[in-house]
């Protein structure tokens, strides 16, 4: 897959008060950009812009894929909450999107799915009989099954415990292997651990920090990302 | 099980209280009969009362069942469109704001003394609650599920069918068990009107002839049959929602 990069560029404001003004931010093709920020600051609404979800602001500027533009069926979304439906099976989420689309799910590929993050034997279970992180692992599967060349993660592995979340980091790199993912996160560990290209947004500004040198996802103890992840809580805690 | 065995403390009071009235007032029985002669007249009538409870529970189950559809039917219709939204939806508040009560009459004019009227009844009783509490359900759509459905280029009746009615079912559950506390009413009411069947008629008849013990005998009996009618509906709504939604 030769997955595109994105441009986002311009100007948003909320009821007549601007919400941030002249942010530039270019997603790596087929690699991984982290956007970092404190909390509140919008960096969920910028990515609810690209995948072109309601935030009740006024956007002006451009959105688009470096090659064709548009990117209308092209995202694929997962947000900190897994949202599986709760009345459906393991399976059944996973083909979700097929349905939505009136499509037949191909079922092959779904159980592929669904063993490759590791639940092959939980595929006829309902979301509420899985732990946070399974659950995080089926929203995996799903977003995978929609085979799309840009993935927007909004925070999906904040809500997991320490040990889980790295695991997840971990499976999520490896399976979304030459896509183009923005990673919105508020953890500068998670940005400096998986990031191609780190953005920190705070209220002031929006600049690119250096990630580290070192290959993808990073092993926690290697000094490049813990230089990189001291330089991050730097900038997030001098605006 | 001790809620069942707090239920019937309260009920053994009840009934020695209605007793001591009765023994201590001197209350002529045609009045106020007391509760050891309802009984009586309840196990000497049981089959005329059973004949009754047929009927009456006919109206309510057909009710019930017409009055859901249109009401599943209409809360679908208004969540799916904006232009039935902003149509129907006062008609449907000034409807439920007439008594409907006040069109029992008409109903029986139209209809006849027989099963329609009161099912006509029952329905309208019904109708309300079961489209108020399903549309609420279907316009309270956990908003992660609608932006994950967009993401996937869901069509707007997909998504109302996939996602917005099964996370709907529970508020659907809820508004179906406050209509089988409803749906007894109507009926009863239909036949206070006019009928010659059902026990409304009956206790009409033995309240005009100064049966009362017989009318208190169909009034426990209808008692039994509304919770009968909600104990069976809960039981379903939730057996079925446990299977839907486990864990919810």
């Amino acid at each position: 897959m030769s997955a595109p990069g994105v441009r986002f560029a311009g100007s948003a404001d909320h009821a007549g008060a601007p919400l941030f003004s002249g942010i530039a931010l270019d997603l790596v093709a087929g690699g991984w950009t982290c956007l970092l920020g404190v909390s509140g600051v919008g960096k969920t609404t910028i990515l609810r812009m690209i995948a072109g979800l309601e935030t009740g602001a006024t956007f002006t500027g451009t959105i688009e894929a470096a090659d064709r533009g548009a990117l209308e069926g092209r995202v694929a979304y997962m947000a900190q909450s897994d949202l599986l439906l709760p009345w459906a099976t393991v399976r059944e989420n996973v083909t979700i999107g097929a349905r939505l689309r009136g499509e037949r799910a191909d079922m092959a590929r779904a159980d592929r799915l669904v063993a490759e993050v590791g639940l092959a034997d939980h595929a006829g279970r309902k979301p509420h009989a899985l732990s946070g992180g399974q659950r995080q692992r089926v929203a995996l599967a799903r977003t995978l099954m929609e085979d799309r060349e840009i993935i927007l993660l909004d925070e999906p592995f904040s809500a997991l415990d320490a040990r889980t979340r790295a695991e997840m980091q971990e499976l999520a790199y490896d399976l979304l292997k030459g896509r183009t993912v923005l990673l919105v996160t508020h953890d500068p560990g998670e940005a400096a651990r998986l990031a191609d290209r780190i953005v920190v947004m705070t209220e002031a500004r929006t600049v690119e920090a250096e990630p580290p040198n070192t290959p993808a996802p990073r092993a926690f103890g290697d000094p490049e990302l813990l230089q990189a992840q001291a330089r991050l809580m730097t900038m997030l805690r001098s605006e | 099980m001790n809620r069942f065995l707090g239920g019937l403390f309260a009920l053994l009071i009840a009934l020695g209280l209605w007793q001591a009235i009765v023994s201590l007032s001197d209350v002529p029985r045609f009045i106020l009969p007391p509760p050891a002669l309802v009984f009586e007249t309840w196990m000497a009538n049981r089959a005329l009362l059973a004949e009754h409870t047929l009927v009456t529970a006919t109206e309510i189950a057909l009710g019930l069942l017409i009055g859901g559809a249109l009401g599943i039917a209409t809360a679908m219709a208004l969540a799916a469109s904006e232009i039935a939204r902003v149509t129907m939806r006062p008609v449907l508040v000034f409807t439920q704001a007439l008594p409907v009560f006040a069109l029992a009459p008409i109903l029986t004019l139209w209809l006849g003394f027989g099963l329609g009227s009161k099912i006509a009844m029952a329905v309208l009783i019904i109708y309300f609650p079961i489209t108020s509490a399903f549309f609420d359900g279907l316009m309270r759509t956990p908003s992660g599920f609608l932006d994950l459905a967009r993401t996937m280029g869901a069509s707007r009746s997909s998504t109302l069918w996939h996602i917005r009615v099964p996370a709907a079912l529970p508020a659907l559950g809820s508004g179906l068990r406050l209509a089988a506390v409803y749906a007894p009413i109507g009926a009863v009411i239909g036949e206070w009107v006019g009928s010659s069947q059902g026990l409304g008629y009956l206790m009409l008849l033995a309240n005009g002839r100064a049966k009362t013990d017989l009318m208190f005998a169909a009034l426990f009996t209808l008692g039994l049959l509304s919770i009968a009618l909600y104990l069976a509906v809960n039981w379903i709504t939730l057996a079925w929602l446990r299977r839907h939604t486990p864990g919810a």
